[in-house]
Protein backbone atom coordinates (compact mmCIF):
# COMPACT_ATOMS: atom_id res chain seq x y z
CA UNK A 1 0.00 0.00 0.00
CA UNK A 2 2.44 2.72 1.10
CA UNK A 3 4.80 2.10 -1.76
CA UNK A 4 6.13 4.30 -4.53
CA UNK A 5 8.09 3.67 -7.69
CA UNK A 6 11.27 5.71 -7.88
CA UNK A 7 14.34 6.06 -10.05
CA UNK A 8 17.83 6.50 -8.65
CA UNK A 9 21.03 6.99 -10.61
CA UNK A 10 23.71 5.35 -8.52
CA UNK A 11 27.37 5.56 -9.53
CA UNK A 12 26.29 6.27 -13.09
CA UNK A 13 23.78 3.45 -13.39
CA UNK A 14 20.04 3.97 -13.51
CA UNK A 15 17.80 1.87 -11.24
CA UNK A 16 14.03 1.73 -11.06
CA UNK A 17 12.56 0.26 -7.92
CA UNK A 18 9.42 0.14 -5.85
CA UNK A 19 10.09 1.13 -2.25
CA UNK A 20 8.13 1.24 0.99
CA UNK A 21 7.77 4.97 1.72
CA UNK A 22 9.75 4.42 4.97
CA UNK A 23 12.88 3.28 3.12
CA UNK A 24 15.88 5.55 3.59
CA UNK A 25 18.34 6.12 0.76
CA UNK A 26 20.86 4.17 2.81
CA UNK A 27 18.61 1.10 3.02
CA UNK A 28 17.64 1.42 -0.65
CA UNK A 29 21.32 1.44 -1.62
CA UNK A 30 22.42 -1.36 0.68
CA UNK A 31 19.42 -3.67 0.90
CA UNK A 32 17.78 -3.16 -2.48
CA UNK A 33 20.64 -2.30 -4.83
CA UNK A 34 23.40 -4.28 -3.11
CA UNK A 35 25.72 -1.30 -2.83
CA UNK A 36 27.24 -1.80 0.63
CA UNK A 37 29.77 0.99 0.24
CA UNK A 38 27.78 3.50 2.37
CA UNK A 39 27.77 2.04 5.89
CA UNK A 40 25.10 1.98 8.56
CA UNK A 41 26.76 3.27 11.71
CA UNK A 42 24.36 5.10 14.01
CA UNK A 43 21.43 5.37 11.53
CA UNK A 44 20.59 8.73 13.17
CA UNK A 45 22.75 11.21 11.26
CA UNK A 46 25.38 11.42 13.95
CA UNK A 47 28.33 9.41 12.61
CA UNK A 48 28.59 10.13 8.88
CA UNK A 49 29.39 6.51 7.86
CA UNK A 50 26.45 6.61 5.41
CA UNK A 51 27.66 9.74 3.59
CA UNK A 52 27.02 9.81 -0.17
CA UNK A 53 27.07 12.57 -2.76
CA UNK A 54 23.41 13.37 -3.35
CA UNK A 55 22.96 15.48 -6.46
CA UNK A 56 26.57 16.53 -6.09
CA UNK A 57 26.57 17.33 -2.38
CA UNK A 58 27.56 15.21 0.58
CA UNK A 59 24.61 14.09 2.66
CA UNK A 60 23.69 11.54 5.34
CA UNK A 61 21.81 8.87 3.38
CA UNK A 62 20.34 7.44 6.62
CA UNK A 63 18.15 10.53 7.11
CA UNK A 64 17.10 10.97 3.47
CA UNK A 65 13.93 9.16 2.47
CA UNK A 66 14.27 7.38 -0.86
CA UNK A 67 10.83 8.55 -2.06
CA UNK A 68 11.79 12.16 -1.41
CA UNK A 69 14.81 11.81 -3.71
CA UNK A 70 13.18 10.22 -6.74
CA UNK A 71 15.39 10.96 -9.75
CA UNK A 72 18.46 11.75 -7.66
CA UNK A 73 22.04 11.30 -8.82
CA UNK A 74 23.98 9.46 -6.12
CA UNK A 75 27.71 8.79 -5.92
CA UNK A 76 29.01 6.35 -3.32
CA UNK A 77 32.65 5.66 -2.44
CA UNK A 78 32.47 2.72 -4.84
CA UNK A 79 31.57 5.05 -7.71
CA UNK A 80 34.43 7.47 -7.10
CA UNK A 81 36.89 5.20 -8.89
CA UNK A 82 36.88 5.66 -12.64
CA UNK A 83 37.72 2.82 -15.03
CA UNK A 84 39.36 0.91 -12.20
CA UNK A 85 41.57 3.83 -11.17
CA UNK A 86 41.14 4.88 -7.59
CA UNK A 87 40.05 8.46 -6.91
CA UNK A 88 42.94 10.64 -5.64
CA UNK A 89 41.20 10.81 -2.25
CA UNK A 90 41.06 7.02 -2.07
CA UNK A 91 44.75 6.74 -3.00
CA UNK A 92 45.66 9.33 -0.41
CA UNK A 93 43.79 7.48 2.35
CA UNK A 94 45.75 4.31 1.44
CA UNK A 95 49.09 6.12 1.29
CA UNK A 96 48.55 7.82 4.65
CA UNK A 97 46.98 4.80 6.33
CA UNK A 98 43.88 6.93 7.06
CA UNK A 99 41.88 4.15 8.69
CA UNK A 100 42.10 1.23 11.05
CA UNK A 101 39.01 -0.99 10.94
CA UNK A 102 37.80 0.77 7.78
CA UNK A 103 34.12 0.94 8.66
CA UNK A 104 33.87 4.74 8.57
CA UNK A 105 36.25 5.01 5.60
CA UNK A 106 33.83 5.10 2.63
CA UNK A 107 31.86 7.82 4.41
CA UNK A 108 35.05 9.71 5.29
CA UNK A 109 36.27 9.57 1.68
CA UNK A 110 32.97 10.66 0.10
CA UNK A 111 32.60 13.39 2.70
CA UNK A 112 36.15 14.62 2.03
CA UNK A 113 35.49 14.73 -1.73
CA UNK A 114 32.28 16.72 -1.17
CA UNK A 115 34.05 18.94 1.35
CA UNK A 116 36.80 19.91 -1.09
CA UNK A 117 34.16 20.96 -3.62
CA UNK A 118 32.61 23.17 -0.92
CA UNK A 119 36.01 24.76 -0.27
CA UNK A 120 36.49 25.30 -4.00
CA UNK A 121 33.09 27.02 -4.11
CA UNK A 122 34.36 29.39 -1.40
CA UNK A 123 32.09 28.20 1.41
CA UNK A 124 33.28 29.39 4.83
CA UNK A 125 33.27 27.20 7.93
CA UNK A 126 32.89 27.68 11.68
CA UNK A 127 36.65 28.21 12.02
CA UNK A 128 37.00 30.61 9.09
CA UNK A 129 38.08 33.86 10.73
CA UNK A 130 36.14 36.17 8.44
CA UNK A 131 33.05 34.59 6.89
CA UNK A 132 32.94 37.28 4.23
CA UNK A 133 36.41 36.29 2.93
CA UNK A 134 36.50 35.52 -0.79
CA UNK A 135 38.92 32.60 -0.62
CA UNK A 136 39.31 29.79 1.88
CA UNK A 137 42.72 28.58 2.96
CA UNK A 138 42.42 24.92 3.92
CA UNK A 139 44.36 24.65 7.19
CA UNK A 140 44.28 21.48 9.30
CA UNK A 141 41.84 23.25 11.60
CA UNK A 142 39.57 23.83 8.60
CA UNK A 143 39.81 20.16 7.59
CA UNK A 144 38.97 19.00 11.12
CA UNK A 145 36.00 21.35 11.44
CA UNK A 146 34.62 20.54 8.00
CA UNK A 147 34.98 16.79 8.63
CA UNK A 148 33.43 16.86 12.10
CA UNK A 149 30.34 15.05 10.79
CA UNK A 150 32.40 11.91 10.20
CA UNK A 151 33.33 10.03 13.35
CA UNK A 152 36.08 7.39 13.54
CA UNK A 153 35.87 5.16 16.60
CA UNK A 154 39.39 3.84 15.95
CA UNK A 155 40.65 7.40 16.20
CA UNK A 156 42.49 7.38 12.88
CA UNK A 157 42.08 11.15 12.61
CA UNK A 158 45.84 11.69 12.92
CA UNK A 159 46.22 10.06 9.49
CA UNK A 160 42.87 11.10 8.00
CA UNK A 161 43.76 14.80 8.19
CA UNK A 162 47.09 14.44 6.30
CA UNK A 163 45.37 12.17 3.74
CA UNK A 164 42.78 14.83 3.02
CA UNK A 165 45.40 17.57 3.05
CA UNK A 166 47.45 15.82 0.38
CA UNK A 167 44.41 15.10 -1.78
CA UNK A 168 43.45 18.76 -1.47
CA UNK A 169 46.92 19.85 -2.57
CA UNK A 170 46.73 17.46 -5.52
CA UNK A 171 43.30 18.81 -6.47
CA UNK A 172 44.67 22.38 -6.31
CA UNK A 173 47.51 21.42 -8.69
CA UNK A 174 45.15 19.88 -11.27
CA UNK B 1 8.87 3.34 11.88
CA UNK B 2 5.09 3.47 11.57
CA UNK B 3 3.75 3.24 8.02
CA UNK B 4 2.69 6.50 6.40
CA UNK B 5 1.44 7.83 3.12
CA UNK B 6 3.83 10.10 1.20
CA UNK B 7 2.65 13.01 -0.93
CA UNK B 8 4.48 15.53 -3.03
CA UNK B 9 2.95 18.73 -4.29
CA UNK B 10 4.31 21.30 -6.69
CA UNK B 11 2.77 24.45 -5.22
CA UNK B 12 2.21 25.98 -1.81
CA UNK B 13 -1.63 26.01 -1.81
CA UNK B 14 -1.59 22.35 -2.82
CA UNK B 15 0.72 21.47 0.06
CA UNK B 16 -1.38 23.41 2.58
CA UNK B 17 -4.60 21.79 1.32
CA UNK B 18 -3.05 18.30 1.40
CA UNK B 19 -1.93 18.74 4.99
CA UNK B 20 -4.87 20.67 6.41
CA UNK B 21 -7.37 17.90 5.75
CA UNK B 22 -5.27 15.28 7.58
CA UNK B 23 -5.16 15.77 11.36
CA UNK B 24 -2.06 13.62 11.76
CA UNK B 25 -0.07 14.84 8.77
CA UNK B 26 3.32 16.59 8.82
CA UNK B 27 5.34 18.59 6.35
CA UNK B 28 8.65 17.01 5.34
CA UNK B 29 11.56 19.15 4.17
CA UNK B 30 15.20 18.05 4.63
CA UNK B 31 14.10 15.37 7.08
CA UNK B 32 17.23 15.60 9.22
CA UNK B 33 15.21 15.86 12.43
CA UNK B 34 11.77 14.54 11.46
CA UNK B 35 12.99 11.28 9.90
CA UNK B 36 15.06 10.60 13.00
CA UNK B 37 12.08 11.29 15.27
CA UNK B 38 9.95 8.97 13.12
CA UNK B 39 12.51 6.19 13.36
CA UNK B 40 12.33 6.49 17.14
CA UNK B 41 8.52 6.69 16.93
CA UNK B 42 8.51 9.94 18.88
CA UNK B 43 6.61 11.42 15.94
CA UNK B 44 4.23 9.10 14.11
CA UNK B 45 2.49 10.96 11.28
CA UNK B 46 0.06 9.08 9.00
CA UNK B 47 0.87 11.35 6.07
CA UNK B 48 4.00 13.21 4.99
CA UNK B 49 3.59 16.13 2.63
CA UNK B 50 6.96 16.79 1.03
CA UNK B 51 7.62 20.52 0.63
CA UNK B 52 11.34 20.36 -0.18
CA UNK B 53 10.82 20.85 -3.90
CA UNK B 54 8.37 23.71 -3.64
CA UNK B 55 9.51 26.86 -5.43
CA UNK B 56 10.74 28.55 -2.25
CA UNK B 57 14.44 27.90 -2.66
CA UNK B 58 15.77 31.37 -3.41
CA UNK B 59 17.53 34.13 -1.47
CA UNK B 60 16.40 37.50 -2.82
CA UNK B 61 16.89 41.13 -1.92
CA UNK B 62 13.59 42.80 -1.02
CA UNK B 63 12.34 46.25 -1.99
CA UNK B 64 12.91 47.62 1.51
CA UNK B 65 16.59 46.71 1.30
CA UNK B 66 16.28 43.51 3.31
CA UNK B 67 16.60 39.89 2.25
CA UNK B 68 13.96 37.21 1.74
CA UNK B 69 15.08 33.63 2.39
CA UNK B 70 12.90 30.88 0.90
CA UNK B 71 11.91 28.18 3.39
CA UNK B 72 13.48 25.45 1.25
CA UNK B 73 16.90 27.14 1.07
CA UNK B 74 19.37 24.73 2.64
CA UNK B 75 21.41 25.70 5.68
CA UNK B 76 24.55 25.33 3.53
CA UNK B 77 23.36 27.66 0.81
CA UNK B 78 22.21 30.25 3.31
CA UNK B 79 25.49 30.16 5.25
CA UNK B 80 27.50 30.48 2.01
CA UNK B 81 25.41 33.25 0.49
CA UNK B 82 27.58 36.31 -0.22
CA UNK B 83 24.95 38.85 0.83
CA UNK B 84 24.32 37.07 4.14
CA UNK B 85 28.05 36.70 4.81
CA UNK B 86 28.77 40.38 4.36
CA UNK B 87 25.57 42.02 5.63
CA UNK B 88 24.42 39.56 8.30
CA UNK B 89 27.58 37.66 9.34
CA UNK B 90 25.92 36.59 12.62
CA UNK B 91 23.49 34.45 10.62
CA UNK B 92 26.16 32.80 8.54
CA UNK B 93 28.23 32.10 11.66
CA UNK B 94 25.24 30.68 13.53
CA UNK B 95 24.44 28.28 10.69
CA UNK B 96 28.07 27.18 10.40
CA UNK B 97 28.24 26.44 14.12
CA UNK B 98 25.32 24.02 13.85
CA UNK B 99 25.22 20.34 12.83
CA UNK B 100 27.72 19.02 10.25
CA UNK B 101 28.50 19.70 6.60
CA UNK B 102 26.41 16.73 5.45
CA UNK B 103 23.42 17.73 7.59
CA UNK B 104 23.53 21.38 6.54
CA UNK B 105 23.34 20.23 2.91
CA UNK B 106 19.98 18.56 3.61
CA UNK B 107 18.49 20.77 6.32
CA UNK B 108 16.30 23.70 5.25
CA UNK B 109 15.51 27.13 6.66
CA UNK B 110 11.90 26.24 7.50
CA UNK B 111 12.86 22.88 8.96
CA UNK B 112 15.62 24.39 11.08
CA UNK B 113 13.05 26.70 12.72
CA UNK B 114 10.70 23.80 13.42
CA UNK B 115 13.21 21.26 14.73
CA UNK B 116 12.33 19.73 18.08
CA UNK B 117 14.24 19.95 21.34
CA UNK B 118 17.16 17.58 21.94
CA UNK B 119 16.17 17.05 25.62
CA UNK B 120 17.30 13.50 26.39
CA UNK B 121 13.97 12.66 28.03
CA UNK B 122 12.02 13.83 24.98
CA UNK B 123 14.08 11.29 23.02
CA UNK B 124 13.81 8.50 25.60
CA UNK B 125 10.35 6.99 25.09
CA UNK B 126 10.67 4.93 28.30
CA UNK B 127 10.54 8.08 30.47
CA UNK B 128 7.77 10.62 31.14
CA UNK B 129 7.91 13.82 29.06
CA UNK B 130 5.17 16.44 28.86
CA UNK B 131 6.33 17.57 25.46
CA UNK B 132 6.19 14.08 23.95
CA UNK B 133 3.22 12.85 25.97
CA UNK B 134 1.23 15.71 27.53
CA UNK B 135 0.40 15.16 31.19
CA UNK B 136 2.97 12.40 31.74
CA UNK B 137 5.34 14.62 33.73
CA UNK B 138 8.79 16.13 33.25
CA UNK B 139 11.75 13.85 33.90
CA UNK B 140 14.32 16.60 33.46
CA UNK B 141 13.27 18.88 36.32
CA UNK B 142 14.61 16.42 38.90
CA UNK B 143 16.79 14.47 36.49
CA UNK B 144 19.82 15.20 34.35
CA UNK B 145 19.32 18.84 33.42
CA UNK B 146 22.76 20.18 32.60
CA UNK B 147 21.60 21.08 29.07
CA UNK B 148 18.28 22.58 30.09
CA UNK B 149 16.68 25.99 30.40
CA UNK B 150 17.54 28.69 32.92
CA UNK B 151 15.08 31.29 31.62
CA UNK B 152 11.34 31.16 30.94
CA UNK B 153 10.83 27.50 31.85
CA UNK B 154 7.77 26.12 33.63
CA UNK B 155 7.00 23.34 36.10
CA UNK B 156 5.91 21.29 33.07
CA UNK B 157 8.98 21.61 30.84
CA UNK B 158 12.57 22.84 31.04
CA UNK B 159 13.63 21.93 27.49
CA UNK B 160 15.64 24.29 25.30
CA UNK B 161 15.23 25.14 21.63
CA UNK B 162 18.21 23.67 19.76
CA UNK B 163 18.50 25.98 16.74
CA UNK B 164 21.49 28.28 16.28
CA UNK B 165 20.04 29.86 13.13
CA UNK B 166 16.88 30.98 14.95
CA UNK B 167 18.95 32.75 17.63
CA UNK B 168 20.68 34.85 14.97
CA UNK B 169 17.36 35.53 13.24
CA UNK B 170 15.90 36.66 16.57
CA UNK B 171 18.69 39.18 17.04
CA UNK B 172 18.03 40.37 13.47
CA UNK B 173 14.26 40.77 14.15
CA UNK B 174 13.34 38.52 11.25
CA UNK B 175 9.78 37.90 10.10
CA UNK B 176 8.45 34.45 9.32
CA UNK B 177 6.03 34.20 6.38
CA UNK B 178 3.40 31.54 6.74
CA UNK B 179 0.71 30.15 4.42
CA UNK B 180 -2.20 28.41 6.07
CA UNK B 181 -5.72 27.16 5.37
CA UNK B 182 -7.01 30.67 6.23
CA UNK B 183 -4.49 32.57 4.13
CA UNK B 184 -1.11 34.16 4.71
CA UNK B 185 0.41 35.89 7.72
CA UNK B 186 3.74 37.37 8.70
CA UNK B 187 4.96 36.61 12.21
CA UNK B 188 7.79 38.41 14.05
CA UNK B 189 10.20 35.55 14.80
CA UNK B 190 9.96 36.29 18.50
CA UNK B 191 6.29 35.27 18.32
CA UNK B 192 6.95 32.04 16.40
CA UNK B 193 8.39 29.95 19.22
CA UNK B 194 6.69 29.84 22.61
CA UNK B 195 7.63 29.40 26.22
CA UNK B 196 6.43 26.03 27.54
CA UNK B 197 3.84 27.19 30.12
CA UNK B 198 1.31 24.41 30.61
CA UNK B 199 1.38 23.34 26.95
CA UNK B 200 4.99 22.24 26.34
CA UNK B 201 3.80 19.97 23.52
CA UNK B 202 3.38 23.14 21.46
CA UNK B 203 6.78 24.39 20.32
CA UNK B 204 5.39 27.20 18.18
CA UNK B 205 2.32 29.36 17.66
CA UNK B 206 1.65 27.82 14.23
CA UNK B 207 -1.74 26.21 13.66
CA UNK B 208 -2.20 22.85 11.98
CA UNK B 209 -1.69 23.22 8.24
CA UNK B 210 0.36 26.40 8.41
CA UNK B 211 3.49 26.20 6.29
CA UNK B 212 6.54 28.42 6.62
CA UNK B 213 7.31 29.73 3.13
CA UNK B 214 10.03 32.33 3.75
CA UNK B 215 11.96 34.31 6.35
CA UNK B 216 12.46 38.04 5.85
CA UNK B 217 15.50 39.82 7.23
CA UNK B 218 14.83 43.56 7.52
CA UNK B 219 17.61 45.93 6.47
CA UNK B 220 19.83 46.46 9.51
CA UNK B 221 23.04 48.43 9.26
CA UNK B 222 24.38 47.37 12.63
CA UNK B 223 24.23 43.74 11.48
CA UNK B 224 27.42 44.39 9.47
CA UNK B 225 29.06 44.39 12.90
CA UNK B 226 27.52 41.22 14.28
CA UNK B 227 28.75 37.96 15.68
CA UNK B 228 27.61 34.53 16.86
CA UNK B 229 29.47 32.84 19.67
CA UNK B 230 28.60 29.32 20.75
CA UNK B 231 29.89 27.41 23.76
CA UNK B 232 29.55 23.63 23.66
CA UNK B 233 31.19 20.55 25.14
CA UNK B 234 33.33 19.79 22.11
CA UNK B 235 34.92 21.91 19.41
CA UNK B 236 32.40 21.05 16.70
CA UNK B 237 29.17 19.23 15.93
CA UNK B 238 27.36 19.67 19.25
CA UNK B 239 24.40 21.65 20.51
CA UNK B 240 24.96 24.84 22.47
CA UNK B 241 25.27 24.99 26.23
CA UNK B 242 24.99 28.74 25.74
CA UNK B 243 25.19 30.80 22.59
CA UNK B 244 24.98 34.52 21.87
CA UNK B 245 23.98 36.40 18.74
CA UNK B 246 24.91 40.05 18.95
CA UNK B 247 25.02 43.14 16.75
CA UNK B 248 26.48 46.39 17.99
CA UNK B 249 26.73 49.98 16.81
CA UNK B 250 29.14 52.12 18.80
CA UNK B 251 29.82 55.78 18.01
CA UNK B 252 32.32 57.91 19.93
CA UNK B 253 32.49 55.23 22.58
CA UNK B 254 28.72 55.20 23.15
CA UNK B 255 26.35 52.35 22.33
CA UNK B 256 23.97 53.72 19.70
CA UNK B 257 22.15 50.47 19.17
CA UNK B 258 22.51 46.82 20.13
CA UNK B 259 20.80 43.51 19.44
CA UNK B 260 21.27 40.52 21.68
CA UNK B 261 19.75 37.04 21.66
CA UNK B 262 20.69 33.89 23.57
CA UNK B 263 20.53 30.22 22.63
CA UNK B 264 20.65 27.12 24.82
CA UNK B 265 18.99 28.87 27.75
CA UNK B 266 15.23 28.71 27.06
CA UNK B 267 12.37 26.99 25.25
CA UNK B 268 12.78 29.60 22.53
CA UNK B 269 15.56 31.84 21.25
CA UNK B 270 15.86 34.39 24.08
CA UNK B 271 15.89 38.03 23.03
CA UNK B 272 17.81 39.88 25.74
CA UNK B 273 15.71 43.05 25.63
CA UNK B 274 16.52 44.08 29.22
CA UNK B 275 20.24 44.08 28.49
CA UNK B 276 19.67 45.92 25.22
CA UNK B 277 17.63 48.65 26.92
CA UNK B 278 20.18 49.42 29.61
CA UNK B 279 23.01 49.53 27.08
CA UNK B 280 21.53 52.01 24.59
CA UNK B 281 23.11 55.44 25.10
CA UNK B 282 25.65 54.15 27.61
CA UNK B 283 29.44 54.04 27.17
CA UNK B 284 30.64 50.83 25.51
CA UNK B 285 32.96 48.85 27.74
CA UNK B 286 33.46 45.66 29.67
CA UNK B 287 31.91 46.93 32.88
CA UNK B 288 28.68 48.08 31.24
CA UNK B 289 28.44 44.97 29.09
CA UNK B 290 28.77 42.74 32.15
CA UNK B 291 26.26 44.80 34.13
CA UNK B 292 23.75 44.56 31.28
CA UNK B 293 24.22 40.80 31.06
CA UNK B 294 23.66 40.50 34.80
CA UNK B 295 20.43 42.47 34.57
CA UNK B 296 19.17 40.13 31.84
CA UNK B 297 20.13 37.09 33.90
CA UNK B 298 18.49 38.28 37.12
CA UNK B 299 15.45 36.26 36.04
CA UNK B 300 17.47 33.05 35.63
CA UNK B 301 16.18 30.06 37.62
CA UNK B 302 18.85 27.40 37.22
CA UNK B 303 18.23 23.72 37.89
CA UNK B 304 20.41 21.34 39.90
CA UNK B 305 22.98 20.72 37.15
CA UNK B 306 22.96 23.91 35.10
CA UNK B 307 23.75 26.79 37.45
CA UNK B 308 27.00 27.14 35.48
CA UNK B 309 24.97 28.53 32.57
CA UNK B 310 24.33 31.79 34.41
CA UNK B 311 27.97 32.96 34.71
CA UNK B 312 28.71 31.32 31.36
CA UNK B 313 25.99 33.35 29.63
CA UNK B 314 27.16 36.51 31.41
CA UNK B 315 30.74 35.97 30.29
CA UNK B 316 29.84 35.06 26.71
CA UNK B 317 27.63 38.13 26.36
CA UNK B 318 30.34 40.38 27.82
CA UNK B 319 33.10 38.94 25.67
CA UNK B 320 31.07 39.02 22.45
CA UNK B 321 30.02 42.65 22.91
CA UNK B 322 33.56 43.59 23.85
CA UNK B 323 34.90 42.03 20.65
CA UNK B 324 32.27 43.80 18.56
CA UNK B 325 33.06 47.14 20.19
CA UNK B 326 36.80 46.70 19.59
CA UNK B 327 36.53 45.55 16.00
CA UNK B 328 34.56 48.53 14.85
Amino acid sequence: MNEEEIMLRVDGEEHRLIVDTRTTLLDALRERLGNTSPKKGCDHGQCGACTVLLDGRRANSCLALAVAHDGAEIVTAEGLAENGDLHPMQRSFIEHDGYQCGYCTPGQIVSAVGMLDEVEAGWPSHVTGDVSAEEISLSDAEIRERMSGNLCRCGAYANIVPAIREAAEEKARR
Amino acid sequence: MKPYHYEQTRDIPGAVAALAEQPNAKYLAGGTNLVDLMKLEIMTPDVLVDVRRLPSDRIEETEDGGVRIGAAVTNSDLAADRTIRSRYPVLSQALLSGASGQLRNLATTGGNLLQRTRCVYFYDTTTPCNKREPGSGCSAIEGHNKDHAILGASEHCVATHPSDMAVAMTALEAFVNVHGPDGERRIPIEDLHRLPGDEPERDTTLEHGELITAVDLPPLDLAYNSKYRKVRERASYAFALVSVAAALDVEDGVVRDVRLALGGVAHKPWRATKAEEVLRGEPAGEENFRAAAEIELEDARPLRENAFKVPLARNVITRTLLELSEER
